[in-house]
């Protein structure tokens, strides 16, 4: 590869690894604002103007904290534990497509270097390869602290990641269906226009992945690895200073991530309506090479509102919902999510036979037919034993 | 037993399908939160913004002079008396010749102590101070304190000065009731 071409590479690998820590940052100081304002407070507006200098107030206490290791934890893996659960959430946002390329001329050729840190021919798969490791992070941690309360909270995380692994699976297995493709950029291209975003034809397959993605980021109505009143805290209670906050910090990162995914895989990426045209006028007005980046810029923002807004409704759902029961969370994934989207694969493999995209809005038809029904009729009334 | 009447019948009754999706509920739920998203804060910014706290409030105590600049305690230990929580004590002296412009009574209060560790700001030395020598301050709150031997307020805390004396009265100009200057914050 020539030297500019891996120059320009390195730096929007640079600067998607900047921002993608810059935002799980800025998240930790977001959440708390969010909740302030969906409970009708102000939030954090001491540290800077409006608190904006609340995360590194934040992180310059973790770093100051006693850093502490319990005298019968496997050392090792103690530490292990939570470089994992980074490590894996960083690794995950090495395929997303920020934006379509940058374009640059070198030698009289134009070169167009796609904004993504790898373009691979397998990004779904690396996705659920590497997002499947994160709950070793998680797992480890449990493990390592040798505390029973601990090693419950790892066990819970497991067995839920996987439950809602499957689902997750099985409701992106019909997109891959319909793209034809394991590219993450090529499902991001097939939904060039607007009604052809995934979000319209797989709505049920949207709402299984989105619920999913809640469950894999372990985050509030399923955070149910970490627990105060049966648990003592969760997988971290042996967790203090920077370590407990590698683990905070992973799942902020892993929400940034999700949040990537769904507008990538549901809401057509950095994909906006009349996108080609805009594209096309500003490379008419401003040159070939100048107008494709400035269209690759606003693709960018674009893309970014998508994730912002998708950060923003995982902080809104987490301080709407209380969370589940662990034995409802297990029937929600096994008995309800899993049948739902093999359904939903059959009838869109049915759809794709006879070149119909939408059929997995049937499901979400007889559903709401049968729950409308279901409401109109009067319901048995259980029979309560008076108490007198 | 009855205990309240807003008592409601338990009912265990199924839930029909639409309620057992969930789905409906949380969009609700999802609704009823964005809607505080955009609602006016109730919250006030305290040490910023300060409301005013009303004429009866009970603040820092203050030992009145007169017209004359003359001190009006008189030093009878009422209001030590009627303290519950023990926290005034005095020692009284004779006023001597020559001190008539100092003190109004010929007996005063040479030494007069209030422990703010406490005080349970209850108002019962003003009530029962027969020369309207003790009040406490509905404008001005006793600043928090950070060492055990700043917590005695002795009369040179406790004495107005003539040139900021104090009076109470409903007057809608004051807005807040402002606390020490030094620990507020300038405003971000
Ligand atoms: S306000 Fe109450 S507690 Fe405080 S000094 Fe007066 S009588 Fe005692
Ligand atoms: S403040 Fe009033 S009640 Fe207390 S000693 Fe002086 S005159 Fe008596």
């Amino acid at each position: 590869m020539d030297l500019p071409i891996l120059i320009v590479k390195g730096i929007i690998i640079l600067v998607i690894f900047g921002i993608t820590l810059l935002i799980a940052t800025y998240s930790t100081y977001a959440e708390r604002k969010v909740a302030a304002f969906l409970q009708d407070r102000i939030g954090p507006n001491r540290a800077g103007p409006w608190g904006l200098l609340q995360p590194i107030a934040d992180a310059g206490k973790m770093f100051f904290k006693e850093d502490f290791i319990p005298s019968q934890a496997s050392k090792w893996l103690f530490i292990l534990g939570p470089c994992l659960a980074m490590l894996t959430a960083l690794m995950s946002s090495a395929v997303i497509p920020f934006a379509d390329s940058i374009r640059f001329a070198w030698d009289k050729v134009n070169y167009d270097i796609p904004v993504q840190a790898i373009e691979i021919n397998i990004g779904v798969l690396y996705i659920f390869g590497v997002v499947s490791l994160g709950v070793y992070g998680v797992m480890v941690g449990g493990w390592a602290s040798n505390n029973k309360f601990s090693l419950l909270g790892a066990i819970r995380a497991a067995s839920q990641n996987i439950s809602y692994e499957i689902a997750l699976g099985l409701s992106m297995i019909t997109i891959l269906m319909m793209t034809g493709s394991l590219s993450v950029r090529a499902i991001v291209n097939e939904q060039a226009t607007f009604f052809e975003w995934n979000v319209f034809t797989q709505p049920l397959g949207f709402i299984i992945f989105l619920t999913c993605s809640f469950a894999e980021c372990n985050r509030t109505p399923f955070d149910l690895p970490e627990c105060e009143t049966e648990l003592v805290g969760g997988y971290h209670t042996e967790y203090s200073s920077m370590k407990l906050g590698f683990y905070l910090f992973a799942e902020y990162i892993n929400m940034f991530v999700s949040s990537a995914f769904i507008s990538s895989l549901y809401f057509g990426g950095f994909h906006y309506p009349f996108m080609n045209e805009v594209g096309g006028a500003l490379e008419g007005s401003l040159g070939a090479v100048a107008g494709h980046n400035v269209a690759t810029a606003i693709q960018f923002v674009v893309f970014f509102g998508k994730i912002l807004f998708f950060i923003f409704f995982f902080m809104w759902v987490r301080w709407t919902l209380p969370r589940f029961r662990y034995d409802q969370l297990m029937n929600l994934g096994w008995k309800t999510f899993i049948p739902l989207s093999i359904l939903n694969v059959v009838l869109t493999g049915a759809g794709l036979l006879y070149d119909f995209k939408y059929a997995s809005w049937l499901i979400v038809i007889v559903m709401t037919v049968l729950a409308v029904t279901s409401t109109a009729r009067t319901p048995k009334q259980a029979v309560i034993p008076q108490q007198s | 037993m009855q205990l309240t009447n807003r008592s409601k019948q338990v009912s265990n009754k199924e839930m029909t399908l639409a309620e057992k999706m969930y789905l409906p509920a949380v969009v609700s739920g999802l609704a009823i939160t964005i809607r505080h998203f955009f609602r006016k804060k109730p919250t006030i910014q305290y040490p910023e913004v300060k409301k005013y706290l009303g004429p009866i409030y009970r603040g820092h105590h203050i030992l009145k002079r007169d017209e004359q600049g003359r001190e009006r305690c008189t030093a009878c230990g009422l209001c030590a008396v009627a303290c519950p929580a023990e926290a005034i004590s005095m020692v009284a002296a004779e006023r001597k010749k020559g001190e008539e412009n100092l003190y109004r009574e010929e007996k005063y209060a040479a030494v007069y102590e209030i422990n703010m560790l406490r005080c349970i700001f209850c108002g019962l030395c003003e009530e029962a101070c027969p020369k309207q020598a003790v009040y406490l301050r509905h404008d001005q709150m006793v600043p928090v304190f950070l060492e055990r031997d700043e917590v005695i307020y002795g009369k040179e805390r406790l004495v107005e000065k003539m040139d900021d004396r104090y009076i109470r009265v409903a007057n809608s100009e004051v807005k807040a009731t402002p606390t020490e200057p030094s620990l507020t914050r300038a405003a971000t």
